[in-house]
């Protein structure tokens, strides 16, 4: 009996411990009949989630003034945020305005959960033309209305540490080649050439892309299939996976990075010569006391004869969920925040590009570098895949090289062919979710 | 056998007065359906619609293209289960691989929870000082939330600064590389380790409890008879603990094959290959691919897995109980 009694209550242990866990999910939309109270799930831009608070509340004060409409601000960490939306999307209980990753455009206007933004949306929140047309493009589905706006504008950089290349007498890389070369002079000791977030998926994705970008291979044909084990695709991870392999110039423990930020700081430190990164870093390099003129920043470079493509088009758009009750007011909001006043104040704490055209970069005070990453954004930048699958191609590829990293990192080897099989693997994965 | 069980099914009833058809009901008679019915409500909502549910779900498309609306999403009968079953696809491919993993981990982790937690309750079934202390020092990690125990040994697994790498090869000074522990191959022994440590007090505990129940005068029969420690433990401690031990070892199964929680706060997002649970497995094909129906189809297949397996177990248990 005494046994029963305490099975019993184990079980309902276990089981509330379930329902806990389970119960974090959604928001919920606001039900104010007037309009007057929006709920917005702002992403995590700054150094912290208060950070963001502190960033954005003033600017939502100023929008309640203006329009009398209250804003519910909850900002939402970048590993959660995927999770949250898709709750969102399949519970019905979401919030009026959020922000995404542009990445994830295409695939989220496919649950059909979010609002297109059709001619009078457009004119409500100041009309199509204000965007940059690179930021604009990454709104949708090519050819349908899209269902989210540019919000903030990212991009890659090659970032360098000034003292170290002068020390060992190089100037910073313009192609591929003279990137490892450099990458192999500066590897000495504890110190690597290079940093990757090389347990990141999402990081990988993108880079994966990159590479394979600069071979002039697709990820998706004009029908949107996968196609992901063409050979440009291949050399490209190949080439990418070989700074960790062959070049010996990352460090392996670097396979356990699973966040940008990781590897930023053993180059803010002094642990790495170079580190790729979106423009948002110079808050993350500040924070760990390295000063703004102790690096610089180039375009990633390609391999000689390659194609000049140095970023996706990275950044953080925003959407209006289909069933709000506040159409009017959420349309008003994404005008506020997309106004060139706003952007201003905005771009600087996020370290954002700007995504209206004809707007002078202002997330930093160093001129060299606000021009190089706006040349990156503007003229070497491409972006990702466009199609309803983009997420699963992130996710499926993003983590294959995770595993290929894990197994570069603990001795083993990594060939072409087996690049191809997982890869294969991938692909099929992808196909069986479409 | 079967005579003296239908003789005690039909004596009751063969004495009772039958009631004529048409009499009036007893006031109150619906008492007892009152008194069960929040009961049925609640198995209703917590077990039996989510289940059906998820049934319905395995039997959808439904990917991200319906899951804002998903009663249109277009049914496709046993689709997913084919794509889940078919062991020459990646999906199929990757659901077995996921199984021979976890039933390896369940093995493990299982057997060398039992053993531990059972060598443990015999250790401090006899009263000695500072027993009470032992006691509550083995049941700290079964107290402690999960995810702050599972998280404590991320932190101590990590390849450069974690602790059991600086013990190993800082403090005791063995050579070579610093290994990783959470990817790689060496993710798998890591996984089982953690949720070893988070079960074993949980059979101690049971087998402590269950130890209690027995009399203490069989011990000293036996003792006058020459019996050693090991075949007290064979011929008493065993056989008098079997009730505990059935469910002890059914219930560890399912939570161990279930687990989703050790790998999922371990690893992160992103599992290695070689700590590629079932559920945990089952999750990411359901969320990175935005795949319910499959994921759905996936869970069902497991669930039979368990009913099945918890089935003959319980019935092997039980025929052994009517030999003995």
């Amino acid at each position: 009996m005494k046994l029963r009694t305490f099975a019993a209550a184990a079980a309902i242990a276990a089981l509330a411990v379930t329902a806990t866990g389970c119960s974090g999910g959604s928001g919920g939309g606001s039900t104010d009949a007037g309009g007057k109270t929006l709920t917005y799930w702002a992403s995590n831009q700054g150094t912290s989630l208060d950070n963001d608070k502190e960033v954005l509340t003033p600017e939502l004060k100023k929008f309640e003034e203006q329009t009398g409409i209250k804003v519910n601000l909850e900002v939402i960490g970048w590993n959660d945020l995927q999770t949250r939306i898709q709750t969102a999307v399949t519970s019905g209980q979401a919030p009026d305005v959020l922000n995404i990753g542009n990445t994830w455009a295409a695939s989220l206007q496919s649950t059909g959960a979010f609002m297109p933004f059709d001619d009078a949306a457009f004119t409500a929140i100041g009309g199509k033309d204000k965007f940059v047309k690179t930021a604009m493009d990454t709104g949708g589905i090519p050819g349908e209305d899209p269902t989210s706006v540019p919000l903030y504008g990212l991009a890659y950089g090659l970032y360098y540490n000034k003292a170290m290349f002068k020390d060992a007498g190089i100037t910073p890389p313009t192609t591929w080649e003279e990137m490892v070369a450099a990458a192999k002079k500066l590897t000495t000791g504890d110190v690597h050439g290079f940093a990757l977030a090389a347990g990141s998926y999402t990081e990988n994705s993108h880079f994966a892309f990159i590479n394979a970008a600069q071979n002039g291979a697709e990820f998706f044909d004009a029908d949107g299939k996968p196609t992901f084990t063409s050979d440009g695709i291949v050399d490209g991870i190949s080439r990418y996976l070989d700074l960790m392999q062959t070049d010996k110039v990352v460090d392996p423990a670097d396979a356990q990075y699973d966040n940008a930020t990781n590897a930023i700081n053993d180059f803010a430190n002094g642990k790495a010569a170079m580190v790729l990164s979106q423009n948002n870093a110079n808050s993350s390099i500040a924070s760990q006391g390295m000063a703004e003129d102790a690096f610089g920043v180039v375009a990633f470079p390609a391999p000689e004869g390659g194609k000049d493509i140095a970023t996706m088009v990275a950044g953080i758009n925003m959407s209006i969920f289909k069933n709000t009750k506040n159409k009017d007011s959420a349309l008003e909001f994404v005008k506020f925040m997309t106004s060139e006043e706003t952007q201003a104040t905005l771009d600087k704490p996020f370290a954002a590009l700007p995504v209206l055209a004809g707007v002078t970069p202002s997330f930093t005070d160093n001129a060299e570098l606000a021009k190089t990453f706006s040349d990156i954004y503007e003229n070497k930048s491409k972006p990702l895949p466009l199609v309803p699958a983009e997420d699963q191609f992130e996710s499926t590829v993003g983590k294959a090289m995770n595993q290929m990293f894990a197994t570069v990192a603990s001795g083993g080897t990594v060939s072409k062919a087996d690049i191809k099989a997982a890869l294969t693997t991938a692909q099929q994965a992808v196909e069986a979710a479409g | 056998m079967s005579a003296p069980t239908a003789l005690k099914k039909s004596g009751p009833a063969a004495g009772a007065p039958k009631r004529r058809a048409g009499k009036p009901r007893r006031a109150g008679w619906w008492l007892p359906y009152a008194l069960l019915a929040p009961a049925v409500v609640f198995e209703l909502v917590i077990h039996v619609i989510p289940m059906v549910t998820g049934i319905w779900m395995s039997f959808l498309k439904l990917t991200k293209m319906f899951i804002a609306n998903w009663g249109n999403a277009p049914f496709i009968g046993l689709k997913n289960y084919q794509v889940a079953l078919d062991f020459d696809s990646a999906v199929g491919m990757g659901l077995l691989k996921s199984f021979g993993i976890t039933v390896a981990f369940t093995i493990l982790v299982v057997g060398l929870s039992w053993g531990l937690g059972m060598a443990a309750a015999v250790a401090l079934q006899k009263a000695f000082k500072g027993r009470a202390i032992f006691r509550t020092l083995f049941l700290i990690p079964y107290a402690l939330p999960m995810y702050a125990g599972v998280i404590a040994w991320k932190f101590m697994l990590q390849k450069d600064n974690g602790a059991l790498n600086h013990f190993l090869f800082d403090n005791l000074g063995l050579p070579g590389d610093k290994p990783f522990w959470l990817i790689g191959d060496n993710a798998f022994l890591s996984v089982v380790i953690v949720a070893i440590w988070r079960l074993w007090p949980f059979a101690f505990l049971m087998l402590m409890a269950g130890l209690q129940s027995v009399p203490n005068d069989v011990y000293e029969a036996s003792a006058v008879d020459g019996a050693k420690p090991l075949r007290q433990w064979w011929a008493i401690t065993l056989p008098m603990l079997r009730p505990v031990n059935m469910v002890l070892v059914l219930v560890m199964f399912l939570w161990t094959f279930n687990d989703f929680n050790t790998p999922f706060v371990l690893f992160g997002g992103s599992q290695p290959p070689a700590g590629d649970l079932i559920s945990f497995h089952i999750y990411n094909a359901s969320f990175l691919t935005w795949n319910f129906g499959s994921g759905a189809a996936m869970s069902v297949l497991l669930l039979l897995f368990l009913l099945v397996v918890s089935g003959i177990y319980l019935l092997a248990m039980n025929r052994r109980k009517d030999n003995a």
